[in-house]
């Protein structure tokens, strides 16, 4: 284990914390949907590099060549990436919806303006 | 030389992402992420996964930045000063930092070729994905061909998520509760 041959993995666990940290810290609902994209983007890195072989090729077989990276978390990454668009447009779509109830989409603020309906609701 | 440019560009993510967190310009953050994305698909290309560089090129780049942007337009550009200091969210953090990172000691060195993953079954698909579909690209024949349910349901979780992005904001129109027709925390009046 040194540096080298490890530095793929701590970039990609770095920015896996870095997405979690924004997801969990920052209050605006439109910063945590793009640390929920970094978080899933840093998941494309943790399948896609222990696949690559130095010196190997892409994947696309052709005279002359014999070593190539490996497909298969290709193939499972291309799929995350369409379902990770699907999740970025439904999450916007909730956060347009909470902008029009509540006026704000600021966490702190939405959940007071709750708290002060739950009180009226009481009264 | 290969692992050089790869890290270099890994580097380059961090820093984005770095300064990503700390911006309270959300435009900023939406150009950011866009910026990321980029190096993302690059550093894609150089780890030989073209099919996926250009997916994210496209989708990552492309199709996220262009709907975070329209997500924008309709609410504030900045993000409101945390009434906390984070310290809790980063304790959790560095604690899931910490667990990640000893997990990766185990993990076989960066292209080792004798790595679990490149001894199973991805040599018998680069053998046999010519003969049995007559696709050249691998990573299409077994998405394609091999796995074409897969991509099937794929299809399926992006068809239900337009369908919940069309419920949710087609009630737009005729949403009259009270709670909509309040000022809101802006001082805009609602219409």
């Amino acid at each position: 284990m040194t540096l080298a041959s490890h530095f793929s993995y701590w970039i990609t666990l770095f920015l896996m914390v870095a997405g979690l940290f924004i997801v969990i810290a920052r209050g605006n609902l439109i910063k945590k949907l793009v640390g929920l994209g970094i978080f899933q983007t840093s998941v494309y890195l943790l399948y896609i590099a222990p696949g690559k072989l130095i010196g190997g090729t892409a994947p696309i077989l052709a005279e002359g060549f014999k070593v190539y990276s490996n497909p298969l978390p290709h193939v499972l990454i291309l799929t995350a990436i369409v379902v990770g668009v699907a999740t970025l447009a439904l999450g916007l779509a909730l956060v347009v919806r909470i902008r029009e109830a509540y006026g704000s989409i600021e966490e702190d603020e939405i959940l007071q303006r709750d708290h002060s309906y739950q009180a009226e609701d009481a009264a | 030389m290969e692992t050089l440019i790869i890290n270099l560009l890994l580097t380059m993510m961090a820093l984005a992402v770095v300064i990503l967190a700390r911006s309270r310009n959300l435009f900023a953050v939406i150009v950011l992420g866009g910026v990321y994305s980029f190096l993302m698909a690059t550093v894609l290309v150089a780890l030989d996964a073209v099919d996926v560089a250009m997916t994210e090129a496209a989708v990552g780049a492309g199709i996220s930045t262009v709907l975070l942007l329209g997500a924008l337009h309709l609410c504030k550009t900045e993000e409101a000063k945390p009434i906390h200091r984070p310290w809790l969210p980063l304790a959790v953090a560095c604690g899931t930092a910490a667990v990640l990172a000893y997990g990766t000691l185990d993990l076989p060195a960066f292209s080792d070729p004798q790595a679990p993953i490149h001894v199973h079954v991805a040599s018998r698909y680069l053998a046999e994905a010519m003969a049995q579909t007559g696709v050249p690209n691998v990573v299409t024949a077994v998405l394609a061909s091999y796995r074409g349910y897969d991509t099937l349901g794929e299809t399926v979780v992006v068809f239900t998520a337009g369908a919940g992005v069309i419920a949710l904001l087609r009630r737009r129109k005729n949403n009259n509760d009270r709670r909509a027709t309040q000022t809101d925390f802006s001082g805009e009046r609602r219409p």
